[in-house]
């Protein structure tokens, strides 16, 4: 095909968090920082946004409702337009950041790169990164449900300014941001301060990278993960004390019992309205698995915002990764089993209104019988 | 057989014209080459977004990432026409009688020849301008419809509604229909001649597997030839209603490639097709037949002219591999 179709896409990275959480503070960081890495800035307002860069480009929100019939399938105009308009010229910059204003609905944005075919073909949404004022998230919960959208949605949350709150407050609002969101990487920051190692090229949305190595997604036992790298470095203190927290480091020995717990958890904030429903299976059956997840998808994709799995298919040696964005869900082999891993089927959604038990009920019956695998 | 001068530029090429004989490539980097005697090239912008030709003064309006608004005549001379810092002006659009189109945000603005300068401001981004055939009357594009407006007077815009987000739009040569390129996978259109009172008239053109980002009105605007599928979709619109329950023409069909410029000639039932893969044919609209005007190419087609009479077609791909085909050698 043409040279620009093979090029390599683009990583997009999105910056979310609401007015003050630290955005330009992060985003002037990693425009500033010495990485031998271009950026192309689009923004909503020049505003802070303090270094000289001549790829900033300002862009009104726009929000485009889908003809499809579909409530949830909006997309971002001005970014199609964007985004079509930098391509063009694609030498000038290594990779793309969007920063949303505070009050901004993630989803669109997201969407934006899985709906639009120009925007698909040439770049790639990396990972949303959402910034969290550590120090008023509890009143911004109470006051509107973007702040709660924006770390439900993330991949990446930093918890900005820990320098203002006590640890015991920190621990709260971290329980809080661990039961909006089970899957996302939790890193604490003081004046938005960070490896940006850490937050750039995650590939949270690449269906190879995406699962590998997050040892937050589901008391997942891949000892290959970086062990280090999501909490704070007295993490382990903090987080045994809460039951919601599943996502901690010593792994294997509570299985049995903890893969919903954070349902029956109260939060200790109690402005919380999204909600996760973890599922954990053995071995499914691919002719179950499939319209069970279009359905899921077609008839609850408005309440749901973010959905992971990886789901190990009888007789199948590679893992199977699924990923979506309420109604647009996409999948694929992953990498062959390794030796002695064990082979369950594991699944997380984030969003509002969702039926646990129904879910739970319905994924376990999409599990492969052991009679009916030898007869096939 | 067609003979292809070829001009080797560096990059994406947004837009192509002939000024007088002279053939323009203006590239998204803001460099305008001319082929005039030699190769020649003018720095006009940092970053070219949108790049017309003005018939009526055989110029080039251009607009750029730096927020200008050029004129660039045949000579390769340019003059602003607005600036605009730190705006990104995507949209350009020649009227009659010297007058210009340009928008940035949710503001459509039309510069008279004497300087002069009217706003028309939406509730949504204006995505595409447009000059009626006839009148100083401009149809502006915009998230759920277009508007119409009389540039002179300040009167209420004419609405024309339909759901969606419309990314450019078009009036058809006699000025009876108003015609617009979505997001989604579609034409659609508005017949304007509609008696007063009656029921608007629209025309939903689907079926495209992807965007349409060009079309092209056939001479004396008998049909409307479009990108967005592996082969030209023409619209007829020589009858009273336009393509109204008729099927397009397909012309140029291939398998799996897909076309991404279109542009009618300006004397005869005829078009050229621009691909994916930098082919182009012209078809003829009686009978479908094709002739190869320029092997596949290092990208995709991004831009195509004819020259006045027709005998040259020039074109322009985002890899920069541009040329000139005279059809008569």
């Amino acid at each position: 095909m043409t040279e620009a179709s093979t090029a390599k896409p683009i990583p997009v990275t999105v910056l979310t968090g609401y007015l003050g959480a630290g955005k330009t503070t992060l985003l002037n960081r990693i425009l500033s920082e010495n990485h031998g890495r271009k950026y192309a800035v689009i923004v909503n307002e020049f505003g802070e946004i303090g270094i000289d860069n001549d790829l900033i480009v300002e862009s009104d929100e726009e929000i485009y409702e889908m003809n499809n019939g579909c409530v949830c399938c909006t997309v971002r105009g001005d970014l199609i337009r964007v985004v079509e308009g930098l391509m063009r010229r694609p030498g000038r910059f290594d990779a793309i950041i969007v920063e949303t204003t505070g009050l901004a609905d993630p989803v669109p944005v997201a969407q934006t790169f899985f709906m639009d075919d120009d925007v698909r073909a040439k770049t790639e949404l990396d990972a949303v990164v959402a910034l969290v004022d550590a120090k008023h998230l509890p009143l911004r919960l109470k006051d509107s449900r973007e702040a709660e959208d924006q770390i439900a949605f993330a991949d990446v949350v930093l918890l900005n300014k820990t320098d203002l709150v006590t640890p015991e407050e920190l621990a709260k609002v971290e329980a809080t941001v661990r039961v909006i969101n089970p899957s996302a990487r939790i890193h604490r920051t003081e004046r938005s301060e960070i490896d940006l190692a850490k937050v750039l090229d995650q590939g949270a949305f690449n269906l190879e990278r995406a699962l590998e190595n997050d040892p937050h997604f589901l008391d997942q036992d891949d000892h290959d993960h970086d062990h280090d790298h999501a909490c704070g470095p007295d993490c382990n203190h903090d987080h045994h004390h809460h039951d919601h927290d599943h996502h901690h480091h010593d792994h294997d020995h509570d299985h049995g019992h903890d893969h919903h717990h954070h349902d029956h958890t109260p939060s200790p904030i109690h402005d919380v309205t999204v909600q996760s429903v973890s599922l954990r299976g053995g071995e499914m059956n691919p002719d179950r698995f499939f319209p069970w997840i279009q359905k899921i998808t077609q008839t609850e994709g408005p309440n749901i915002l973010r959905l992971k799995g990886i789901i190990a298919f009888k007789g199948d040696e590679e893992r199977y990764v699924v990923q979506g964005v309420h109604m647009i869900i996409e999948g694929d082999h992953q990498r062959p089993w390794k030796d002695g891993e064990k082979r369950e089927s594991r699944l997380v959604f984030i969003g509002r209104e969702l039926d646990r038990e129904k879910l739970e009920r319905t994924f376990k019956a999409c599990e492969a019988a052991p009679a009916e695998a030898a007869a096939h | 057989m067609p003979t292809v001068a070829p001009l080797d530029l560096e990059g994406h090429v947004a837009g192509v014209a002939f000024l007088g004989d002279v053939p323009f490539f203006a590239e998204s980097s803001g460099l305008i080459h001319r082929l005039d005697h030699g190769h020649k090239t003018v720095e006009a912008h940092e970053g070219l977004l949108s790049c017309v030709r003005d018939d009526a003064t055989d110029t080039l309006l251009t607009g750029g990432e730096d927020g200008k608004v050029l004129r660039v005549k045949a000579d390769g001379t340019t003059s602003e026409l607005a600036s605009v810092p730190r705006k990104w002006i995507s949209q350009v659009a020649a009227g009659p009688q010297g007058s210009v189109g340009y928008a940035y945000g949710k503001t459509a603005h039309v510069r008279l020849a004497d300087g002069t300068v009217k706003e028309f401001t939406e509730e949504r981004t204006v995505e595409g301008i447009a000059f009626a055939p006839k009148g100083m009357r401009i149809a502006v594009a915009r998230y759920n419809g277009v508007s119409l407006h009389w540039v002179a007077t300040a009167g209420q815009p004419t609405e024309l509604e339909w759901k969606g987000a419309h990314t450019g739009v078009t009036f058809s040569p006699d000025g009876r229909f108003v015609v617009t390129t979505m997001q989604e996978n579609a034409l659609h259109g508005w017949k304007l001649d509609t008696k007063p009172g009656a029921e608007t008239r629209h025309m939903r053109m689907t079926g495209y597997p992807a965007k349409v980002k060009s079309t092209s009105w056939s001479v004396k605007g008998k049909w409307l030839a479009s990108s967005g599928a592996p082969a030209a979709i023409v619209w007829p619109f020589q009858a009273k209603d336009g393509p109204m329950g008729k099927a397009p023409l397909e012309l140029g069909t291939r398998a799996n490639i897909m076309v991404t410029q279109v542009s009618c000639h300006p004397i005869e039932e005829i078009a050229a097709i621009g691909y994916a893969d930098g082919m182009i044919l012209v078809v003829r609209f009686a009978d479908s037949k094709e002739v190869l005007l320029r092997r596949p190419g290092k990208g995709a087609i991004t831009a195509m002219a004819w020259n006045r009479n027709g005998r040259q077609l020039v074109f322009g791909s985002e890899a920069g591999d541009c040329g000139v085909v005279d059809i008569t050698a």
